[in-house]
């Protein structure tokens, strides 16, 4: 089976402090250090595990810079077998909608039976995959948590629905699907194991390359615009708890038999 | 005719146990390259030194000098053996005999054989019927099959002691009733009874039975050699190998690959331990070494706290792979890789890497590099747990495992007690002693405690003092220990450099990991010690000086917990009891498992992060022997053993009861601060 896993790198958000830049449009990016996006780990994840079990091959694809570059290289050190990095000026600032007609553009330069995304990403938007399969005129289904293959043109998929119940669908070959995490436990990567795809070649595609038209992409054609970023106000019956997290453990349990929550 | 029977039996015997051997050696030739074999006259004093200090240590006198006992009896009778098989070709007569060595020697064996049947009759007494607990087998695997085989060749081996003493008793005998002089037989030695015994009978009689105690001795030998290597009973062969082969530097870990060095492992094809033939021929060696005693398991904290990891089992399932898979007839059988197979994920991840078992194991065998070899193995195919794989990619990223921020590593220092100076060298400044403080008490909220006290220590003692600040990553200690020695590497160069451009001429840690890595790990940089040998050397010259306790203090008992890097592994024992001793009005008892059988808190670096499989927490059963010993406050020498023994007090619903406090900060409070004023 080939497989399309289209992943992003994002600031870490375990392992970075989050604050609100000055003019208020964006995080402050100094001193952050950056990951794959959780879910698309989940999504490389499952699709090297398919691939171990039924065959076929592995491709990560992203859009960015040459710094990108780092994730496909972790995801092909998991054992994806290559990468493809998008980059071209004219895909800045595109929105979710161009970042689908970018992918677009990649998956019809190959020859995919399975295309796998995030469930989301940093920015919790969550609708490149749902695009990106209406675009490419494929059945798509969203917070993927289980995958079987039927044969080589169904697939049994879970999704995890409200209220922890679990849904079993059967999804017609070639699809689009997005990946929850928990559907897996992903491989560690090691340092020897990015140093050992360190040297492998990774194809890099523009605009002209993928057939994208510059006008339906990037910040010129993004019909979504940021206008505000910020750390909402504390609302009427919000509290923070201060101190060390023993007093913070008091003061919970103090309220919450205040407030007869606990017994 | 006796001649050429005898020729049968010793070829046939000493063939036999040939073949045996040469199938039982081929997986070592398959096997990963072993140490090189240096330092010679330290490895030949190991091997006079170890079995007389490792097999009769406390609760295991009985076992042990009984084992002191074969092992000398055998050396003596080492000799006498060859000379019973040189007799099969002259006519049934030991040689030598008749010189006065050879009677002196012959009177001595009898003591020998003598001790070696009675030491065999014990031992097969105490394995069948007195069945101490440590010889069990969890219900896991499976029925104990092992105690009639063990109590079967020990009754051999004084069996053979047995039909020695008949052979040499009737061939007295037969001589005293033929008229001849005999040589001097001890009295009350078995073969003295033997010969008393066979004087009762008519002298052909007993030149008959000589006949046929001799032959039957003959064969009971062979016998016996060639039952050896199926069991156990092996490391009465290997083991002194073992011994001589033991790592010589504690608390360091074995190279990737031996014969690899450092800047040629990044090409390594594959890294550490994943199926059998990945082990060292020393390690496989060590497998056949094990005598099933059950100490390792007995004394680890693991297997205590209901860990899956039993030390005991990683041999004896690595022996039992190598019998299975390297059988006596038939081709070698390749097999499934070892995790999943005869070991599982949790088994190997269970480890804190104490070195309690292989303190404790009599032939030396080396658990911690078997262990670290596998997690090797299990990083490089991406077998880590989920639980780990977080703190290690942070340390990768920040070089600490909780991902802070690099520029907050010296956040404690603003917040230092009146009159304490500790220098950021991350502006470029130089300093004499470097205090190394690594991650947990950089950024603990809790630990952060430990550095600002050991910064008042190094300052109330006049030191020029400084720490790398923001250019300090983790020491890696465990980050090497669990498996990722790339990532180690990467991590070691980088505090390398710093520690180099720091220009100091001496590093103090408060942190044992970090000691020990510096220490073991680290190459061309200063000498580390931990802060209590700091101490100790403040005290010699009168540069610091302690207050007595409050009188609050001075009622409560104190304790001192070995950590394991501080004690097994860096032999650092009395410095920090020096230290409390030092302080008038302390009261200090000892756990009953303290030094080198100090019991391990719950493990430091990674370990803090892993979600072991457990019955309860390691700490929780090392607070409750605190508390067996009379003690009120725990001394630790380590931040990780205060977060693990902080926790366990309040697990254990002793709080109140029992606390816990850090060697630094007890110091740090007892400190007298004129040291201070004369700066």
């Amino acid at each position: 089976m080939e497989i399309l896993v289209c992943v992003k790198r994002v600031p870490d958000t375990s392992e970075n402090e989050i604050e609100v830049g000055s003019d208020g449009t964006d995080i402050e990016r100094d001193d952050l250090v950056y990951s794959v996006n959780e879910w698309d780990n989940y999504a490389v994840e499952e699709a090297i595990q398919i691939k171990d079990r039924v065959g076929g091959s592995v491709t990560v694809v992203t859009v960015g810079d040459d710094e990108s570059e780092e994730v496909l290289r972790r995801e092909m050190a998991m054992g994806a077998d290559n990468g493809i990095l998008l980059e071209d000026d004219a895909f800045e600032g595109s929105d979710g909608k161009g970042m689908a007609a970018i992918l677009k553009g990649a998956v019809e330069k190959g020859n995919y039976d399975l295309i796998l995304t995030g469930a989301q990403a940093d920015d919790g938007a969550a609708q490149v995959g749902g695009m990106l399969a209406a675009m490419l005129d494929l059945p798509y289904a969203a917070l993927v948590n289980h995958i079987e293959i039927q044969d080589d043109k169904k697939l049994k998929i879970g999704r995890e629905i409200e209220g922890g119940n679990q849904e079993m669908n059967e999804i017609e070959l070639p699809c689009v699907l997005s990946i929850q995490t928990g559907i897996n436990e992903p491989r560690y990567v090691g340092i020897r194991g990015i140093r050992k795809v360190a040297s492998v070649e990774i194809p890099t595609y523009g605009a002209s390359d993928l057939g994208v038209d510059t006008g339906a992409v990037g910040e010129g054609a993004a019909k979504v615009k940021r206008l505000d970023y910020f750390v909402p106000e504390m609302g009427d019956g919000a509290e923070m708890l201060e101190g060390s997290t023993e007093e913070k453990v008091a003061k919970l349990i103090e309220l919450l038999k205040a407030k007869g929550g606990m017994k | 005719m006796k001649a050429i029977l005898a020729l049968i039996i010793v070829a046939a015997g000493a063939g036999a146990f040939v073949y045996v051997l040469a199938r039982r050696v081929a997986p070592l030739f398959r096997a990963a390259q072993g140490p090189q074999i240096d330092r010679v006259g330290e490895r030949l004093f190991g091997l006079y030194h170890f079995p007389h200090h490792r097999m009769p240590r406390p609760g295991y006198a009985d076992v042990g000098y009984s084992h002191i006992s074969i092992i000398l009896s055998l050396i003596v009778l080492s000799i006498h053996v060859l000379m019973v098989i040189y007799a099969g070709f002259t006519g049934l007569k030991l040689p030598g005999l008749d010189t006065t060595i050879g009677a002196g020697y012959a009177a001595i064996s009898d003591i020998a054989l003598t001790v070696l049947l009675a030491v065999c009759i014990f031992l097969a007494i105490r394995r069948g019927y007195m069945r101490p607990a440590r010889y069990e087998i969890p219900e896991k695997y499976g029925k104990d099959k092992s105690r009639p085989w063990a109590v079967f060749l020990i009754g051999f081996l004084g069996a053979i002691a047995l039909l020695d003493m008949l052979f040499l008793g009737s061939s007295a005998a037969a001589a005293r009733a033929a008229g001849e002089t005999y040589r001097f037989i001890p009295p009350l030695t078995g073969t003295w009874f033997a010969s008393i015994i066979m004087g009762g009978f008519s002298g052909p009689a007993a030149a008959s039975a000589s006949t046929l105690f001799y032959f039957l001795l003959l064969i009971a030998i062979f016998v016996y050699i060639n039952l050896i290597p199926f069991d156990r009973m092996f490391h009465t062969i290997t083991g002194p190998a073992t011994v001589f082969l033991k790592k010589l530097d504690k608390g360091s870990v074995k190279p990737v690959q031996w014969g690899v060095d450092d800047d040629k492992v990044a090409d390594l094809e594959s890294f550490g331990v994943k199926n059998f033939e990945d082990f060292t021929w020393k390690h496989i060696l060590d497998f056949y070494s094990c005598a099933d005693c059950g100490r390792c398991s007995e004394h680890c904290p693991a297997n205590a706290a209901g860990r899956p990891l039993s030390p005991r089992f990683i041999s004896l399932k690595g022996r039992d792979y190598a019998f299975s898979h390297y059988p006596m007839r038939g081709p070698f059988i390749k097999g499934e890789p070892l995790i999943g197979g005869i070991y599982e994920e949790d088994e190997i991840w269970s480890c804190t890497t104490c070195g309690a078992c292989e303190e404790e194991c009599p032939v030396t065998i080396e658990y911690i590099d078997k262990i670290i070899d596998l997690r090797r193995g299990m990083v490089d195919e991406g077998m880590v747990p989920q639980s780990l794989q977080k703190p290690l990619n942070a340390l990768g990223k920040r070089g600490n495992p909780w991902g802070k921020m690099e520029k907050k590593r010296a956040e404690w220092t603003k917040d230092l007690p009146e009159g304490v100076e500790i220098k950021d060298l991350s502006g470029g400044d130089t300093t004499e002693t470097l205090y190394f403080v690594d991650s947990i008490t950089s950024y603990d909220d809790r630990m952060v405690e430990l550095a600002r006290a050991t910064a008042a220590i190094l300052s109330a003692s006049g030191t020029d003092a400084g720490i790398l600040g923001k250019n300090e990553k983790d020491s890696a200690n465990e980050v090497r220990r669990f498996g990722e020695e790339m990532l180690f590497m990467d991590i070691r160069e980088h505090n390398t450099a710093m520690i180099q451009d720091s220009g100091a001429k001496s590093i103090v840690t408060a942190d044992p990991h970090a000691l020990n890595a510096l220490k073991k790990d680290y190459k061309d940089i200063p000498p580390t010690e931990h802060i209590s040998e700091f101490v100790v050397r403040a005290l010699k010259d009168k540069t610091v000086s302690f207050n007595p306790l409050d009188d609050t203090e001075k009622d409560k008992v104190y304790t001192f917990h070995d950590p394991c890097y501080l004690g097994r592994h860096n032999e650092i024992y009395d410095a920090p009891r020096e230290v409390m001793d030092a302080i008038p009005g302390l009261k200090r008892v000892d756990m009953t498992r303290s030094r080198d059988r100090s019991f391990c808190c719950g493990g430091g670096g990674l370990m803090l992060f892993y979600e072991p499989e457990e019955d309860q927490r390691m700490g929780v059963l090392r607070v409750e022997m605190a508390k067996e010993a009379g003690a009120d406050v725990i001394v630790t020498g380590c931040p990780f053993c205060l977060v693990n023994m902080e926790d366990a007090i309040k697990v254990a619903g002793l709080e109140g009861q029992m606390e816990a406090i850090d060697l630094s900060e007890l110091i740090a409070r007892q400190i007298k601060k004129q040291a201070l004023a004369v700066q």
